[in-house]
Formats: C-alpha cells, structure tokens, sequence
C-alpha cells in the first residue's frame, strides 16, 4: 500500500472494450421511450397511445393505468426524516397529473431506438396546465399552488436540531435597529445561567447564500437493460447504477418481485456523483415492462431526459447567522435552511440535507448551534445527493460566513479560522453538530498551505495590483472544512432516517494455484477500487496485486454489498477487504504450522511466507498453504477446507476527513469575468492507499466544486421550463475553464478503523466552493462587493461591481432581465450584516 | 455505403438519418464509441474521419460512404498500444473512463496537426471533449508524454 | 435526440446542388459541415424532408491568392483555414478567428461558406468578414453574382441567398503591414457561441490611426458595424481610442437571454472594443 501503481481498471478503458450497459443488445430486446411532460404542472385531460401501436417497429405501449398493478410501491424512498414527513407516492407513469416537466405520462416499445422515438409523435395527449410552484419562499405561502394537492401543503418535513442556548445568543445581539451593536464588546449581557462567552457577543453575521441547482452530469447517460433470466423464474437487471445491490432491495420493493428472483448487475459506469445512487422509474419500467412482455427491454436516456429526469444537485436557500467576539472568536451559529425537494422524493432526497446539518460548525469549537430544515416540494425535477451531498452546502455556509467576519472585524481570514480551530486531537470529540469527530489537526494542514502557496507573497501581489489599479484584481479565498465519510456506523444511519445497513462486506478467497479474488460490496464507477482493493490484498496476503481479482458490482457473483457513495467505499468496503484478508492470514498460520510442523505462535508472516522464527529454512508461502487448504487432504483436524473468508464491517464511527485550501482568482473588474488562477489543497484523509487515485478524486471533486462557484447552475423559467436542458446551456467546464492543482497532504489517522483511512472522494468538491467565492469577495472588496451568489458568471459579477459602486440603473436592468427567467436568481441573496 | 473501419471495409443499407455513432455502436458493434451529449459538446463520440477528428454524433453514417473512419479501437498495432493510450494510463488521465476514448481520438487529431504543443494550447484543442472525473491536469500531462515532453 | 427521417442527396456539383434545390423546394435543406443544422434536426426542432449533401464538392475547397484578395472556397473547413498559410500571411484575423469557432472536431467538419449561409448574428464569421468588408460569391440558377458583407446578412438567421442559390466563395482584403487586426471574443467557456465578439481592421500610419473597421458578434439580429467609433477613429491617435470606443454600442440592438443581458453586452462591446483596438494596433 501507499504506492502509486497505474491502475488494473485501465487497459479496458483506453482500448475501448468497457462494457457499458448501452452496449448491451440481445436477441428481440425492444427500446423504451418515454413521452415526458412538457409542463411544469398539469393536468393530463386526455391520453390515447393507440396511434403509436400503428407505427412501423412498435410492440408496446403503455399508460400509467395500463400498468398501476406492476408497481405496488411506487418509486421508493427509504429516507424519512421525521415522523411527520410528507412522502407521496411516486407512480412510475403518472395517472392523474404531471408535476414537473420530464414527469413520464406514457411509453413506447419498439424494435429499435429511433422507431420507438418517432412513435411518440403518435400518442394524443391533451393537457390541462396547472399553477407552478418553482420559488420555495412563495410555495410555503398561504394559497400557493400545491404540488401535491392531497397533501395540502407543500411542506415535505420541518427538521430542527441544536445544542446550547442560541436562540438567546441571537436574541440578545440580533437587534437591526441597534446600530451601536457591533461596536460595542462586552455590553451584550447575559442573563441568569446563560454562558458568559455569550455574553460577550457583539457581532453578528447575518447573511443568506443560495446553493443553485445543479446537474450532475455523469458523462455516460443512465442506461438499463432488464431480462428474464432463462435459468429460473428471475429476472436481471444491467444498469448503469452506483448502488446494485441497493436497487436489488428497491426494484423488490416496487415491482412486489421477490428479491431474491432480482439480479442487478454495474457493469462498467461511466460516473455517477451521486445522479446514479438511485433507483429510478425508468429501471422499475425496463423490470416490470420485460416482466409483462417477456423480452429483454433497454433504456438509455438522452441528455436532455438526463438534465431533466435525472436527480438534481444542491437546491437550499440558507439563512445563516453567526455570533462571536471583537476578537473573532466565534460564540454561535444558526441556520435556516429551506431545502428544494423537487417534486418527489427520490432514494434519499429529504435526508440529503439532514445528514449535512450536523456539519453546518466545521473545523470550528463553539458551544451554541441550532438549525432548522424545511423540505419544501416544487415543480421542479426531484433532488438528491450530488457529490458531497449536505456537506459541501454545509461547509459553503459557515466558511462564507468566516469570511465575512474577518472583513467585518478587519482581520486576516486566516487568522480568525486559527482562533475557532480545535486543537490536535486523535480520540473522538464532541461537536457543536452532535457527532463525535474522529481525529483532527488543522493547525498543520493550514501551516503547510501558507507555506505551500506563499500566502504572504500572494497579499503582496494583491496590495500591488490594488495599487496600481489594475483591471484584473487578485483575491484569495481560504476554505478550512471537514466533512463526514465512512457511512456509516449502521445505529448512527438509523438516526439519520436511513434505516441503518450502513456496513460493508467481503469476501476473500485464495484459489488452488495460489491466485487470490476478492469480492467486495462497493460498486466502483471511476474510483479504483479494482486496484486499490488489490493493493489492500496485496499488502495484507503478501502477493502482487496482479495476482489479486477484485470482483464487484454483481449482486449474484457478490454475497452482499451496500454500494459506492459518500466516500464510504475505503473506510468500510476497503476496510472489510483487509479484515477478511486477516482472517484468510490467520487460517493460513494455523495450517501452515500443521504443513511445517510447527508451533502457530512460533511462525512468522512475512513476505508471503509463514516461517518459523529463528529457521527462515522451514518456510511454506502462502500460495502452498493455499493449495494445501483447497485440497483438503493436509489440514489440521475438524478444519474447514479452503482459505475463503467473509468480513461484514460495520465501523464504530464516521470519519473526518479535513483540510485547507486557497485559492488564487484574477478578476477582470472591467468585464466580471473570474477564472482560478492558482489552487493549492492540503488535504488530510488519513494514511493514503494510492496517492495517484487519491490526487485525481482530489482533481476531479476540486473541479466539480470550482465548476459550482464559477460556472453551473440550472435555469428554470417561471412556468418551470427547464432553460439549462442541454450541455449547449449548463456550463459544464472544460479544461480551458480549468486551473493545475498544487496539493499537499498532512496524515492524521482515524481512530475509526484499523486502517486509519478516512476518504477522499467528495473532499475536494466541499472544500472548493467557498474558496472560490470568498476569493472573487476578496478581489472585489476594495470596490465595495460584500456577496456574491454562486455561480460567479460574468454577468452577475460585473452586476455586484456595479451594486457596490452605486451604479444601481445599469443593475437593475440586468436584474429584470435575469428575473423574468431564472427562479435561483428571484431568490437572490442578500447579504446584511449588522 | 461502404466504408472503411479501422482497416476493415464494410458495406451496409442504412437510414438516411442513421448517425455515425450509432452506425458504429450498433451496426458494426464497435462499442468502444460513446454517446455523451447529443448536441455536439462534449465529445465522448470523437473519431477520427481520415486523419482528423470529428464528433460521430453530428454526422450521418451515409455522410462517410468512401471515406476512412478510425475509433479508439483502431489505433493499437499488433496489440501494442498507441502512445496516447499508455500515456492516459500511466497518467492517471481517465477514472470512469467513458470520455477516454473521445478524450484520446481528439488528443491524437491534436498532435497531428500541433506536435508540440504548449499546456494551453493542448487545453483549448481539449476545449470540446469534456471529463467529469479528472478535472483535466493529467490528461494535459497525458497528452505532453505522448509528444515526447517531459512532464 | 434522433432525426426526423429524410431523404438524402449528394451533390455532386454546384450546379448539381442548384439543381436538386430546385427539384425538391422549399422542404430540402443544404448541409456542408452540419454543425448548426445536425443538432436542431436531432432536437426535432428541424425537420427537412430532404436534405441537399454538400459535402463533396471537393472543388469548393481551396484558398487563392488572386492579387490583392484571397479566394476562400465556401467547402473550405474552418481548420483548413485556422492553418492555411496564405491566410495567416495575409489575412491572420481571418485565420485566428477560424480557430475560435466551436472546438478543433467542429472545425474539421464545419465551412466557411456554411457559417455565412446560416447567418447567426452570435457567430464569429460574420462580423469578421463584416469588419474586413469581404464579398461573398453566390450561385443560382441564373448564374453567379457576389454580395458585400453588409448586404448579405439581413436579419437573424437570414441571408440574401435565394431558395436556390448555393454560398460558393468568400473573397476577404489582403491586409497590408500597416494593417493591425484583433478579433476579441466574450464567451462563458472557450467553446461557447460568443456573448458578444468585437472583430477590428485597423489602417496605422505613423503610430496613428488611418481608419478603423469594427464588426461585432451578438450585438443585433446580424453582425452589426460599429460605425460611430470608426468614425471616431478615423485620423484618431492611440489615447483618443477609449473614448471612440465608448459609442461602440450606438446603434446596436442587443437581446437578452441568461447569459447576458442587453445592457450587459452593450458594456462589453465598448470594453472589447478598446481592446481589440489596442491590440491591433500593437499587432
């Protein structure tokens, strides 16, 4: 382990053999397409699929209520949040209405995808439109259109939690008409047993940020190919999913097919982000539809049925109020977050944002938080996690909010997060949140990146171009984070309104000639866990990894899984991999001293040979004994045959993950166009596997998060209409929109696993938004601009300059021509500080 | 129509309408060619139409009767790989891997015409292939391996 | 994101094209490179019944130095023109933009004659040949004749071509060495159309400005002369170049959509074209 070994996943990707799931074809296999709603909200008022059946190519073709029967469950959710949660039920064809556009009013079948497209245009449907909700303030007011109309509300769950008294924090300090406030130090008094820090409270950060919508983008679309198996009365599933053996569960679920007669196969995925940790209509479809017709029945989206019919990302309106000293030492934090559900709960949509509430403090100690979440329902695509999911919208919050502090108080950024920091610890320690964090040291993390990116160098060059006036301003923008991986202890995951099965399995196995294969409960998609799996075996067996497999992705060749999200795959499934390799060691040991005639406890392991101390001569290697123990003939009495060992891992706590970042921005003030110039990351996620997989996750999150801040966002029009439906519109970056990355690593093992391990895949992409935007702030703060909304695209850039500067008549036409189209922006934030 | 692909001539009756890709993909089951984006952004269908790339996705089958088509699948000689392809692989320049095919056939067209190219010259001519995973570094060091630059 | 069906025709001449427009009326479509056109059909928001191949009009592929223009052949990709070493010697505007459109797989499919054709006001060829006050040779039934920029581009999406004519070459200046050129071009990302473009043909002479031809991208329904600030320029020296830009936008009618709105554009035109000016004259 620890060594950068060029991955076993590749030889198949650069020849071009992968099997993706969009190569499947089989024998009479027919396509399906689906006629989505082009309205927001609507009624279907008439509906006759006859005309497609007529088409030339066309087997099938269905109604909601021609196949009400075939799915029982709807389109499950398995997250509830609270007791009260509004769930409703999601038909995968709708009977009545359409609640977003995208939402699947009938289907076709036929020979092929182009014929199964054209007979679309064939089905009569007669829609009726309805009021649109797509602006989450105006869908909690009284007489708004309602999403669901049999709910009465459209209010999914109002979640709260928090520790100490905040609200007396706030309601001591918060007085917008007390103008001599935040000038004033310890006058805020407290009263009765309030703390005495609280006390001290005199300032008060009160700012709202936007988290827009975003798109995952996956490369590969989702793809699903069903089939009846012909060995028995089962079916298989090929989908491009992160989650296989989660969608065995759900399609079971659903479809009220017993879930041992379902097999789901990942083959190759082509990235998921979180877009493929979900069970989707469309594979319930492709199920049921090669159940009733018996022949293999494909799917495969477009892109524009993935911008709107695949998950969305992000979507919270955050209210954020931070309480601390003159010193800036931070006292408390409250949060309330509206959280855009879309218009059905997806897989896990309404615990998305409840699993990042905990992570609202950060790497700071402080004693009073509290927050409040409010799932809200809109006619819009449904949300649910996109890489980092809850976190990366936790840490924007309160590292935006950092920010602001130190500009109010007037102090280096970097100075006020050295303040709040927890110092070093190693044991689990208790948060403002109410999670226990692993193990921590940002104090390293931020010395080695002051050092790394020469900070002081940097503020040199900013104050020359602020000097000279330049037109390109430089700005730099910390982001201290930590987040939350290693999902997940099973009780914790109950706790969180997921139920539990928050382990991961393995299984490992030497074969008769000494070769090993490890079958492994993570669904890869990009990650490597081919290799870094078999680095793992390698290092535990004492064998090369090209002599290891790793089989994945298959939930009849893999006893049980639970999948690839939430960068949980090395600090559970990687660790499950190296528990059941110790076990596959210590049976070795035992028929090793039988082979050698030895005492076990006199035997060494090392290498891949077991020898006998103080004789390295007496050695058998574990390839021997592995042969040995298949065969069966020379093994200790009343043992089992064969070297084959389950592991199911379910760690005692989550990991922390942390880190510190900068990131250097020029700004062209003239234009408002912002690009990174530089980007330097000290990351910390324990002790490192493969350090090549671990900078690309690194490059790839940093990117996703860098696209966030400066590109992407969904556009939607007031009528819901899907204005970013294409690559041509969402501004997915390419490597010209895209800087080099100057990463570093500090190590600070989790005392949550033998390892040490912590994860990596998701850091980047929470870590870099904040300091994206906190640096274009820091560019543009000599002008005035205090806030900026996410994405900083040229237009809204240049927008803020011309707000800070006063130039309120040129802004406000830019204003009226984004409003009249973009629901994000009708929700822009305001920035008050008192 | 006939046409040549990756050495080998093929003779097909197809739709007017019948895209390259899926001529490729589902006609000749070269599935080593992906679809990504469908409105010619992000490149995932790149092949190479006689010695340049082009995006399989905007252009109809019949438009390359006569005409010589190479896919990632062709570029290997006698089982050697192409440089282009062991330089992705040794530098970590693919994760999923499903741009990687586009990514290689638009970074061979590349060094074709611009054999050394500078770090931004390589990002614009990568300006229409677009990668989820590795935020691009390594395939920028992919591409200068493969013309000889030391990284 | 599959076409509608249609049929197919390969033209195997001009004259050939020109004669299938005229079989089959206003239902068929020319393609060249099919880079506008591809992407529509698949959205089905365009549906020819037929449509005309241009592809093979190998003949249509050519750059000639005819004294004192060069004869660009309207088949001529757009990547054939970014390198093509009579262009970089004599008209580098020309050249550079061509390696600007979309990305490099475009190019090789993409022409010269195809992006005039089209006639959007958000591409990067009009305004440039706007701005070099080049002529553009048509062909029809009756016959050949050549139209100046400014009288080629009518409106969005529209061009002077008649149903049955055929773009068959570009004719753009030679540009002397007294002549300084820039084409700037404002986009989100690198392979976006432009939010607005600014092409500028500088005539210098003794560190001053002879005369100054300005075209801009996406500022109105088609590519659109800035012509108070040529005017402005004419005779101007280097530090009367900020204040000429500032009409940049006079007469322009620019939209709005999410990437930008009108008053938005018109702020960038007046910046870029400062500084697509004093980049020409440092060119």
């Amino acid at each position: 382990m620890g060594g950068g070994l060029p991955r076993k996943e590749d030889p198949a990707l650069v020849t071009g053999r992968a099997n993706w799931t969009d190569n499947i074809q089989l024998p009479g296999m027919l396509h399906l397409a689906l006629l989505r709603s082009p309205f927001a909200h609507a009624k279907v008022t008439h509906l006759d699929v006859s005309g497609a059946l007529d088409r030339p190519g066309v087997v099938a073709a269905f109604t909601g209520e021609d196949l009400a029967d075939e799915w029982p469950g709807g389109v499950p959710c398995a997250a509830v949040v609270t007791e009260e949660q509004n769930t409703p039920f999601q038909a995968p064809i709708v009977t009545d209405e359409a609640r977003y556009m995208g939402d699947v009013v009938a289907v076709v079948l036929a020979t092929d995808r182009y014929k199964a497209q054209d007979a679309l245009e064939s089905i009569e449907v007669d829609y009726e439109p309805l009021g649109v909700v797509v602006d989450m303030e105006s869908a909690l007011e009284e007489g708004s259109p309602l999403v669901h109309e049999e709910l009465g509300t459209n209010e999914c769950f109002t979640f709260t939690a928090g520790v100490g008294n905040v609200d007396e924090l706030f309601d001591k300090t918060d007085d917008p008409d007390d103008q001599a406030a935040a000038a004033r130090a310890p006058d805020v008094q407290g009263e009765g047993d309030t703390d005495a820090a609280f006390a001290k409270a005199n300032v008060v950060i009160k700012e709202r940020y936007i988290q827009q919508r975003l798109l995952p983008t996956a490369i590969e679309p989702r793809a699903t190919v069903a089939f009846q198996d012909p060995g028995h009365n089962g079916y298989v599933v090929y989908s491009a999913t992160q989650v296989p053996h989660l969608a065995k569960i759900v399609l079971s679920l659903a479809t009220g097919i017993p879930e041992n007669e379902i097999r789901v196969v990942a083959p190759d995925v082509g990235g998921g982000f979180g877009s493929k940790l979900n069970v989707y209509r469309e594979e319930i479809l492709a199920l049921v539809l090669a159940k009733k017709l018996g022949t293999p029945v494909k799917f495969n989206e477009d892109r524009s049925e993935n911008y709107q019919a695949t998950i969305h990302g992000r979507g919270q309106i955050q209210d954020i109020e931070l309480a601390a000293t003159s010193e800036g030492r931070i006292l408390g934090l409250r949060v309330k977050l509206l959280d855009d559900m879309g218009a059905y709960l997806q897989l896990l949509t309404p615990a998305i944002s409840v699993s990042g509430a905990a992570m609202f403090p950060g790497v700071y100690t402080f004693d009073a938080f509290s927050i409040e979440i409010k799932g809200v329902f809109t006619n819009l695509t449904p949300t649910d996690a996109y890489r980092g999911a809850g976190r990366p919208e936790a840490a924007y919050a309160i590292e935006r909010a950092v920010d602001s502090l130190a500009r109010k108080l007037d102090m280096d950024p970097a100075e006020v997060r050295r303040k709040n920091f927890y110092e070093p610890f190693d044991e689990p320690t208790e948060t403002p949140g109410g999670l226990q964090y692993d193990s921590m040291n940002m104090q390293a993390a931020m010395d080695r990146l002051v050092e790394l990116a020469d900070y002081e160098g940097l503020r040199r060059e900013q104050q020359q171009r602020r000097e000279n006036n330049d037109p390109v301003q430089l700005g730099l923008g910390f982001s201290t984070y930590t987040e939350i991986c290693g999902l997940g202890p099973s009780q914790a995951l109950a706790g969180l309104g997921l139920g539990g099965g928050g382990w991961e399995a393995a299984n490992v196995r030497m074969l008769v000639t000494g070769k090993v294969e490890v079958a492994t409960g993570t669904s890869p998609h990009g990650q490597g866990h081919e290799t870094s799996w078999a680095q793992i075996a390698a290092d535990a067996l004492g064998v090369t990894p090209d002599d290891v497999v790793v089989i994945h992705g298959d939930t009849a060749a893999v006893p049980f899984g639970r999948d690839t999200y939430g960068s949980r795959s090395l600090a559970v499934g990687g660790i499950a991999v190296h528990l059941a390799c110790e076990k596959v060691v210590d049976k070795a040991k035992k028929i090793a001293a039988h082979m050698l005639e030895a005492a076990e406890d006199d035997l060494e392991f090392e290498g891949g040979k077991f020898s006998v101390a103080g004789s390295p001569d007496q050695n058998v290697s574990i390839q021997d004994v592995a042969g040995g123990a298949y065969l069966g003939a020379d093994i200790p009495e009343g043992m089992e045959p064969t070297l084959n060992e389950n592991m199911t891992f379910d760690p005692p706590n989550f990991t922390f993950p942390f880190g510190a970042h900068l990131c250097v921005t020029e700004v062209d003030t003239e234009t408002g166009k912002a690009w990174v110039r530089d980007y330097y990351a000290v990351d910390d996620c324990g002790p490192v596997i493969n350090p090549i997989i671990v900078d690309g996750q690194l490059h790839g999150g940093l990117a996703q998060g860098i696209a966030q801040a400066l590109y992407e966002g969904v556009i939607y029009s007031e009528e819901g209409n899907l204005m970013t439906g294409s690559m041509v519109d969402y501004m997915i970056p390419g490597a010209p929109e895209l800087p080099n990355f100057t990463l570093d690593r500090t190590v600070t093992p989790s005392p949550s696993n033998p390892l040490g391990v912590k994860g990596v895949g998701e850091a980047g992409t929470i870590g870099s938004p904040p300091a994206v935007m906190n640096s274009i702030i820091d560019a543009l703060s000599p002008l005035g601009v205090k806030h900026m909304d996410m994405p900083a695209l040229p237009m809204r850039v240049w927008n803020a300059i011309q707000d800070a500067q006063g130039n309120a008549a040129a802004s406000g036409e830019y204003d009226a021509a984004l409003g009249s189209r973009e629901a994000d922006v009708k929700q822009e934030g305001r920035s008050e500080e008192k | 129509m006939q046409v040549k692909v990756n050495g080998v001539t093929y003779e097909h009756e197809v739709e007017p309408r019948l895209l390259l890709v899926h001529y490729l993909r589902e006609v000749l089951n070269l599935t080593g060619t992906m679809v990504g984006c469908n409105t010619s952004n992000c490149g995932a269908c790149t092949v190479l139409l006689g010695e340049e790339s082009v995006k399989s996705c905007t252009m109809f089958a019949v438009q390359a009767d006569g005409r010589e088509i190479t896919t990632v699948q062709g570029i290997a000689e006698n089982g050697d790989w192409h440089p282009m392809q062991t330089a992705f692989h040794e530098n970590h320049a693919l994760q999923c891997g499903y741009c990687t095919p586009g990514m290689i056939m638009a970074s061979i067209s590349m060094l074709k015409e611009n054999p050394d190219p500078s770090e931004e010259e390589i990002r614009e001519a990568l300006e229409g292939n677009y990668c989820r995973c590795t935020g691009y570094e390594n395939i920028v060091k992919a591409v200068q391996q493969a013309a000889g630059q030391s990284a | 994101m599959i076409p509608v069906a249609f049929d197919y025709e390969v033209a195997e001449s001009v004259d050939h094209a020109i004669e299938l427009l005229g079989q089959h009326g206003e239902d068929a479509k020319l393609i060249a490179g099919g880079h506008s056109l591809i992407p529509i059909m698949r959205l089905r928001l365009a549906a020819p019944s037929v449509l005309i191949d241009l592809d093979r009009l190998d003949d249509l592929n050519y750059v000639r130095d005819e004294g004192d223009h060069l004869a660009i052949g309207a088949m001529t990709r757009h990547r054939d023109v970014h390198y093509n070493e009579l262009v970089r010697e004599h008209c580098g505007i020309l050249g550079y933009t061509a390696g600007l459109l979309g990305d490099p797989s475009v190019q090789h499919r993409g022409t010269l004659g195809g992006t005039l054709a089209h006639g959007d006001p958000a591409g990067d060829m009009p305004s440039v040949i706007s701005a070099l006050e080049g002529t553009i040779v048509v062909k029809g039934p009756d016959g050949e004749r050549t139209v100046g920029a400014s009288d080629f581009f009518k409106d969005y999406l529209f061009t002077d071509l008649d149903e049955q004519e055929v773009v068959t070459e570009v004719r753009v200046p030679k540009l002397s060495s007294d002549t300084g050129w820039s084409y700037k071009k404002f986009s989100r990302r690198s392979q976006d159309w432009a939010i607005v473009g600014v092409a500028a043909v500088v005539e210098k002479s003794n560190g001053n400005i002879d005369s100054a031809r300005i075209g801009l991208t996406s500022m109105g329904s088609t590519p659109i002369r800035a012509t108070a600030t040529e005017q402005a320029l004419s005779g101007a020296s280097p530090d009367q170049v900020a204040e000429a830009a500032n009409s940049a936008d006079e007469g322009t009618s620019p939209g709005t959509d999410d990437a930008a709105s009108a008053e938005f554009r018109r702020h960038l035109a007046r910046v870029w074209t400062r500084r697509a000016i004093e980049e020409a004259l440092n060119r």
